[in-house]
């Protein structure tokens, strides 16, 4: 039927092409598009990570150098933060390189409402899977940071000694006050751990506390060029010298124009994705607008007081709480905790609680066998040594023993050398 | 004077916009279009009711911020955040799949009806068939949206009070500006809606089934919703079209977080792109025999 072939369509004249040929063509256009679609996708980025621009050479110490004077006050962007640290439901205190082992039974124990608004257990979330922050930076007073979630937001901001915690999930904010000097009282945990929390979350504060730790147990050298948020940056590798290490190698992308870290990157020595990656995908060190930091609680907003909510719930949870409340590093915790010690330096430092009086509930739940106990068995698996016998836990960074009797070895290092520690310690 | 050019080879542009005229009347005025813009009106009538009976005796307590549909929380304290809630509770399935059933049915209803070889005989060009029955469908993408939106900022209006709109952020904007911004919202939720109107209209192309058309478009988009769920699938599910669709909510954080949006709105670009060059190649090429 000739009169319906498409060579018949007004408007469409093609010379003297033979439909089949035509159609052919035609069908390439989208094909082509796509094509070019696939390639740009494919392709861009690979240019951008490949992007290694030419810097004059630096040395390792000069590097170091240059992110400890770095004094930028004064910044705004958008950082990634991706974790794969092989347990999702791992407490969050780990992946700031602290012995947070207690932060899971406190962030249990807190089940009480507004507790959903309340930083510690925002924050955690962070420590496993992806998320974006916005973070904001004017000078040591004036911080914001913002977890942006699907159709959510959650944002801290400080200002001078207010803290503010907004969740729109719930619409509650959450008000603290922060302190002027004072390290002590009873209010220690929230002023305290608050705006270190909120800076844990920048690139600059983990690097730094990378470099803190490093000494005869760490190689840093200098490892060539990177691109990161569209800024020219030095790569400084971090490994640990120590076998027992579980921790691969530990990269932080540094400005090359002002020193300030924008991308860390913790990849365990078992290979694999990175176990911890923060970075800036955008940064501008531009004053951020004022009004960033100034917030008042919207209205029909619930606002619980921050402070005040923290006493009950320290009361209430009794003293066994309030010693994980101060997790701030490995020294408070010693302080606080009679049955801890840290055995070893560096990165195979392994921290010991003993059992029993000790403050992980874990340790004593086992003990009694029961449901508990089966659990645990489903997770860890048995280990024994001269130590006796107890159970693994491993991650892809931390792995902890707990023995039988109660005590626990935790440490960024290899199964074996906890077992060592056990031995040694018996 | 019209008439007299119209029966030339190359129409004046007017002579389109006259077609694309009497398309989206003919659309429009089908019982099946209506049938579809009631059911999505209803939709925000039947949240606000939920949540009015919700929280009618337990004061604005806000019942939680978990589970639900994003922003019902806040509905009892403002009505327009009914518009947001309601744009979330639809944009999944209701709206793409009332995108899908006139998408499907835009090219392979007319085959099916044996109307279509009566359009083709027009001196339009099948080209320009094609782009007036996409525009169609664009159209409704738009007017779906803004159905749903409207009766929503009604519903909200009527049974909770308004006012200053907080932000995702925790900042309040005055109540005139929130309305902007629900208007932008409606706007980027009918723009998420093109890549699918042209994989729509593509298989419209490749069928002569009004009925086959529709129900391909629609569980394909129900396949690729659920694969946008799978996390094994991560690595792809940036390019599904669906993967951005609830940016949207990025319009209501204080400093407005334009990275998704972007990429949704790029994204919906390359898949009308794609789809729509495809079914023009499908549609110039083929035999209409009905």
């Amino acid at each position: 039927m000739p009169r319906y072939e498409p060579t018949e369509v007004t408007g469409e004249t093609d010379g003297g092409r033979s439909p089949k040929r035509r159609k052919a063509v035609r069908y390439a256009v989208p094909v082509a598009v796509a094509g070019v679609a696939a390639a740009t996708i494919g392709l861009v980025p690979a240019f951008a990570g490949s992007g290694s621009p030419d810097l004059p050479k630096i040395s390792a110490q000069d590097l170091i150098a240059k992110i400890a004077k770095s004094d930028v006050q004064q910044l705004s962007g958008t950082v990634r933060v991706s974790t794969d640290l092989g347990l999702p439901s791992l407490p969050g205190g780990m992946a700031a390189g602290g012995f947070g082992g207690g932060q899971g039974g406190e962030k249990g124990g807190h089940g009480q409402d507004g507790a959903s608004a309340a930083p510690q257990s925002k924050l955690m979330e962070l420590a496993s899977g992806a998320h974006t922050l916005r973070v904001a930076a004017d000078g040591p007073e004036k911080q914001r940071v913002s977890i942006v979630d699907k159709a959510a937001e959650y944002s801290l901001v400080h200002n001078g000694n207010e803290v503010w915690a907004y969740d729109s999930g719930s619409n509650t904010a959450v008000h603290s006050t922060a302190p002027d000097a004072g390290r002590h009282g009873t209010h220690k945990r929230a002023p305290k751990g608050l705006p270190g929390d909120l800076k844990n979350a920048t690139p600059q504060d983990l690097a730094k506390k990378v470099l803190q730790a490093a000494g005869d147990t760490t190689s840093v050298t200098v490892d060539g060029t990177a691109r990161v948020a569209g800024r020219d940056a030095y790569q400084l590798l971090i490994k640990p010298k120590q076998a027992a290490s579980t921790v691969g190698s530990i990269r932080v992308a540094v400005d090359a124009a002002n020193g300030v870290p924008l991308k860390f990157t913790l990849t365990p020595k078992s290979g694999g994705a990175a176990a911890i990656d923060v970075g800036y995908t955008n940064v501008d060190f531009a004053k951020p607008a004022a009004d960033l930091f100034s917030f008042t609680p919207p209205k029909g907003a619930k606002v619980v007081d921050g402070d005040k909510q923290r006493a009950t719930a320290q009361r209430e949870h009794g003293k066994r709480f309030k010693d994980f409340g101060s997790r701030k590093d490995a020294k408070d915790l010693r302080k606080d905790f009679g049955g801890l010690n840290v055995i070893g330096k560096g990165w195979t430092s392994i921290a010991t609680i003993k059992g029993a009086g000790g403050g992980l509930p874990s340790g004593k739940d086992q003990a009694t066998a029961g449901d508990a106990g089966k659990f645990l068995d489903s997770l860890g698996e048995k280990v024994s040594g001269s130590f006796g016998s107890g159970r693994m836990f491993s991650t892809r960074l931390v792995n902890a023993l707990i023995t039988d009797n109660g005590t626990v070895y935790v440490g960024a290092v290899d199964k074996q050398a906890l077992i060592h520690a056990a031995d040694a310690a018996k | 004077m019209s008439q007299a050019e119209g029966v030339l080879r190359r129409p004046r542009p007017l002579w389109s916009l006259g077609l694309l005229r009497s398309e989206i009347t003919t659309t429009f005025r089908r019982w099946r279009t209506l049938a579809l813009l009631a059911v999505l009106a209803g939709v925000p009538v039947l949240v606000g009711i939920a949540v009015k009976i919700e929280t009618g005796d337990g004061g604005p307590g806000g019942g939680g911020g978990q589970g639900g549909p994003a922003f019902i929380s806040q509905v009892t304290h403002n009505g327009l955040f009914l518009v947001f809630t309601s744009l979330a509770v639809t944009l999944p399935f209701f709206l793409p799949m009332s995108i899908g059933v006139i998408a499907g049915d835009s090219l392979a209803g007319e085959a099916h009806g044996g109307t279509l070889r009566y359009l083709l005989v027009a001196p339009a060009g099948r080209t320009r068939l094609l782009l007036v029955k996409y525009a169609t469908t664009l159209t409704f993408c738009l007017v779906a949206t803004l159905v749903v939106a409207l009766s929503a900022l009604a519903t909200g209006a009527l049974l909770f009070p308004l006012g200053e709109v907080t932000l995702l952020s925790g900042t309040s904007i005055s109540f005139g500006e929130g309305l902007l911004r629900a208007l932008a919202i409606a706007v980027v939720v009918a723009l998420s809606l093109i890549g699918l109107a042209a994989v729509g209209l593509f298989v419209s192309t490749l069928t002569s089934s009004g009925i086959a058309a529709m129900a391909t478009t629609v569980g394909l988009l129900i396949t690729v919703q659920i694969l946008d769920t799978i996390p094994q699938l991560s690595a792809v599910q940036p390019y599904l079209f669906p993967h951005y669709w609830l940016s949207f909510a990025d319009l209501l954080r204080d400093p407005v977080y334009w990275d998704q949006l972007q990429k949704n709105l790029g994204l919906q670009a390359l898949y009308a792109a794609v789809f729509g060059s495809a079914a023009w190649a499908r549609f110039t090429t083929r035999d209409i025999t009905a």
